[in-house]
């Protein structure tokens, strides 16, 4: 088995160690070999999606280099893996994108897993995130595989597809339409009475955190730190 | 360079490198499932726009209920001018005489079932565009054999440059609250008979 | 860059009654927009086919134009060619007065909006009457439209009530705020006028090359109205409009109804093509309408927001419009689509509109047509402008994220320096730019051990 390349992405990187590490957990404990290429920094999904496309490119071009010898790439982040699948046959003519797989694509759609092993015995709702979503199309994946979480009680989230309001630099450009929008999803989420609020991308999660942390509500997880727990 | 011109080279200019055409991929359907009763889902659906439906040329009366005053076009057959209503051929009618009527009676072109749309193209039996318009009353007459179950097998049965209308139920509007409301301009009663024709 | 839109946003946030408006209708139009969409079991090849015809139409629209106006030509029509929407008002004000009428009735048009026709008429001694409900209201109330196909969207029911009992100078005195008594009020208001206009004025959905007819969807009537009754029609039609074929209805018209008002099919299509002898209008005018769309069509990714058929699926499903309607986005297409195409058809204005997104990606799930609204505005976002405090930090970003050494040491430096914070585990206040985060968010700190440090013990 050829080893996996692990793409932690720059939010983790700064703030959520956690999450790679639960991923390395998972991936090891299904018997893959992980491997973190140090050089790593960013996919460049915030330069691309502000507008400053030369500086995204010289970051794909980074990345494609950090991340050129493993035939997969797995990442805890539903829009980083959007980002080089969706903008990097424009920014730097490849289709790298193919190899580079969010982690619920990997272990349902190449390792063929959807039982990790995992238990947790807590409430939790789930955000499915924009661009996990809509733009890399995961459907419920990452749903599909807490569903077989021992000990785990999932409850609906209401008005779960709509955007926490986060969209990167939209959250400073339009303050107060992004902070309209996450006022709505942090009652919703309050109002599953989940003790965690799980989703695939730390970037959202940040934000809806940022809001529950003043408002109140369910913890925010992300989702491989669920599927490496164990007790 | 006149309007025409100087729109027509924007154009070349704005295209100048793009690529000459694109495929069009058609893919959809064109029929619904095999033995799929498409009466049955028209009255489904013309019911769903609360439309009301009648069986049999003999229904015509009934489906005119009161109305006393019909406007007809003048070709639409001798059979179905039934019951007690006084029949007005339509010959030009000014607005306010068309106005005056209780109800208009019309036979159509085609209808498709999965939309309850019923179309009217001016041709036998279905009259000017006006007088289907300005009775609050619409009765429709519609064949069985006109019914077809999809859009893409009516078109082919329209006559593409004649004035062509296609009716989905009587007159709507969402516009207050993106609530749907029967009977605003157009007629407010459709009354849809199906026959044998 | 222009700050219209945040500030116009703040200020319709604060108006509880337009959001709940608002949040109301959207809600309820998506639901059935969802249900009806998910009838056709072919949905997606339906999409893809309507995608790809618009893209072909874009390709060939010099040959299609040509045809589309020899066969109106041939059908009895009159074709002008309006290269702006000036142009464009001051034929259409000919023909009014060449018919010998001083007012008109309008069917419902977004390009007649978009050239601002009816204050051109007014300028000119002329009047034109809205009469599609929506417009009807808006215009009582002297309001702008804030939706495509809804353009009072922003009002409820008791709103309108007050409307029409304040300037319908024929409302009843008993009226309520039954949708269905309002409907009944709007006929009574407008029949007269219907029935003795001389000259209507309309757009068109569709534009078919093949028969040079022209079609117009609707659902009330007034547009059959003022499609048959009056002598002269004038239809003002943007040069995108164009289908190749009659046949290509089979498509446009599956989706169009099902994505606008959801449902299975609109109450009523008007199809005619020239002049129909003792049936409508006598004298048949089009006037083609450039203003603006060719030079989207010189922008190769820009261009698909041509294919826009104007259906509004993206504004209800969008949440940026949901909490701020229409009036914010300044522009007569406001909403998603409004993001990308009010940017390119005047260029140098709304360039803050290309960020009025959180790129969510809601709106090309359910564009018909299919246009991939995020793309754009992600494309349009490049020409910025950007100001020069962005222009640095996003340089200095990419300096570091581009040399390893210097984002490790970054991140090191962020842990060492938020250490202050590390033990309540989240910053609460942060100085401008970070307080544009910090005004409704708390933002989480760094970890004392990184991954990094992590890694290497675990890969011992």
């Amino acid at each position: 088995m050829s080893r996996i390349g692990l793409f932690i992405t720059c939010v983790n990187d700064a703030l959520y160690p956690q999450t790679p590490k639960a991923v390395v957990t998972v991936l090891e404990r299904l018997g893959y070999e992980v491997d973190f290429p140090t050089a790593q920094t960013c996919c460049g999904q915030m330069h691309a999606n502000s507008g400053y496309r030369d500086d995204a490119a010289k970051l794909a071009r980074s990345f494609e280099e950090v991340f050129g010898g493993y035939e997969a790439v797995v990442t805890p982040s539903g829009s980083c893996a959007a980002m080089v699948r969706d903008q990097y046959p424009d920014l730097t003519g490849s289709d790298f994108g193919a190899r580079v797989l969010e982690l619920s694509e990997f272990l349902l759609d190449h390792a063929g897993v959807d039982d990790v092993g995992a238990r947790f015995e807590h409430t939790v709702t789930y955000h499915p995130t924009c661009h996990g979503t809509r733009a890399l199309g995961l459907g419920d994946k990452p749903l599909r595989l807490l569903r077989n979480v021992a000990g785990i009680e999932l409850v609906d989230l209401p008005e779960a597809d709509q955007c926490c309001g986060f969209g990167g630099t939209f959250a400073l450009k339009n303050s107060e339409v992004s902070t309209a929008m996450l006022e709505d999803k942090c009652r919703h989420a309050d109002r599953t009475g989940a003790e965690y609020l799980a989703a695939a991308d730390n970037s959202c999660l940040t934000h809806i955190g940022g809001g529950i942390s003043r408002s109140g509500g369910p913890r925010p997880i992300h989702y491989a730190e669920i599927l490496a727990a164990t007790a | 360079m006149n309007a025409k011109e100087e729109i027509l080279a924007r154009i070349g200019r704005a295209l100048d490198g793009t690529e000459e055409t694109v495929e069009v991929p058609r893919r959809y359907r064109r029929s619904l499932d095999e033995g799929t009763d498409v009466v049955e889902l028209l009255i489904d659906r013309l019911v769903d726009y609360k439309a009301n439906v009648h069986h049999g040329l003999e229904s015509i009366e009934a489906a005119l209920g009161e109305a006393k005053k019909v406007v007809v076009p003048a070709d639409l057959p001798a059979g179905w001018r039934r019951g007690g209503a006084e029949y007005i051929e339509d010959d030009a009618l000014a607005t306010d005489e068309l106005d005056g009527m209780d109800a208009v009676l019309t036979g159509c072109a085609a209808a498709v079932a999965v939309s309850g749309t019923i179309m009217l193209d001016a041709g036998p039996a279905q009259g000017r565009r006006a007088i289907t318009l300005v009775p609050d009353h619409h009765v429709v007459v519609v064949g069985r054999d006109q019914i077809v179950g999809h859009l893409a097998q009516a078109l082919p049965r329209l006559s593409r440059t004649d004035p062509q209308t296609w009716i989905s139920g009587p007159s709507a509007t969402s516009d207050i609250e993106l609530q749907r409301v029967e009977g605003v301009h157009g007629p407010r009663r459709l009354d849809v008979v199906i026959a044998d024709l | 860059m222009s700050t219209a839109f945040p500030k116009a946003a703040k200020v319709a946030l604060g108006m509880p009654q337009l959001r709940s408006n608002l949040a109301h209708a959207t809600g309820t139009i998506r639901g059935k927009r969802a249900a009806v969409a998910a009838e056709l079991d072919d949905w997606e090849q339906l999409r893809d086919a309507a995608s790809a015809v618009k893209a072909d139409v874009q390709r060939h629209l010099p040959e299609l134009l040509e045809t589309f106006e020899r066969n109106a030509i041939e059908a009895g029509a009159k074709v002008h060619w309006a290269r702006d929407g000036a142009e464009a008002n001051r034929i259409a004000a000919r023909i009014t007065r060449e018919a010998g009428a001083d007012e008109v009735v309008k069917v419902k048009s977004m390009a007649t909006q978009e050239i601002e026709l009816n204050e051109h008429f007014e300028a000119e001694g002329l009047a034109a009457w809205e009469t599609d409900l929506a417009e009807l209201i808006v215009q009582l109330a002297e309001d702008r439209p804030s939706h495509i196909l809804v353009p009072a969207i922003h009002y409820n029911r008791t709103e309108i009530r007050d409307i029409f009992k304040g300037r319908m100078k024929d409302a009843p005195a008993d009226l309520t705020d039954d949708p269905a008594a309002l409907a009944e009020a709007a006929r009574r208001h407008l029949r007269r006028r219907f029935l003795s206009a001389k000259v209507a004025v309309s757009g068109a959905n569709f534009a078919i090359a093949e028969t040079g007819s022209l079609v117009v969807v609707e659902s009330e009537g007034n547009g059959r109205m003022c499609l048959t009754m009056p002598e002269t029609l004038i239809s003002i039609v943007g040069v995108e409009k164009l289908l190749p074929s009659f046949d290509d209805l089979e498509v446009f018209m599956q989706l169009l109804p099902r994505s606008s008002t959801g449902e299975r099919m609109n109450p009523y299509s008007s199809i005619w093509t020239g002049r129909a002898e003792g049936d409508g209008p006598k004298d048949v005018h089009i006037i083609l309408l450039d203003n603006g769309r060719t030079d989207v069509l010189a922008d190769e990714v820009g261009r698909q927001a041509l294919s826009c058929i104007r259906c509004s699926a993206c504004l209800n499903v969008c949440p940026v419009y949901e909490r701020t309607g229409g009036h914010a986005y300044g522009h007569v297409y406001p909403g998603p689509i409004g993001a990308i195409l009010a940017p390119q058809l005047e260029p140098g204005r709304h360039d803050d509109l290309p960020y009025a997104s959180s790129l969510c990606g809601a709106c090309y799930e359910v564009c018909p047509v299919k246009i991939n609204i995020p793309e754009v505005l992600v494309h349009l976002r490049q020409t910025g402008p950007h100001g020069a405090g962005e222009k640095a930090a996003m340089g200095a970003a990419q300096a570091v994220m581009a040399r390893p050494g210097l984002w490790r040491a970054a991140l090191r430096a962020a842990r060492f320096f938020s250490r202050p914070w590390r033990r309540r585990g989240y910053v609460r206040r942060l100085p401008f730019p970070g307080s544009k985060w910090t005004v409704s968010r708390d933002l989480g700190v760094p970890p004392k051990e990184s991954f990094r440090d992590w890694w290497k013990e675990h890969e011992r």
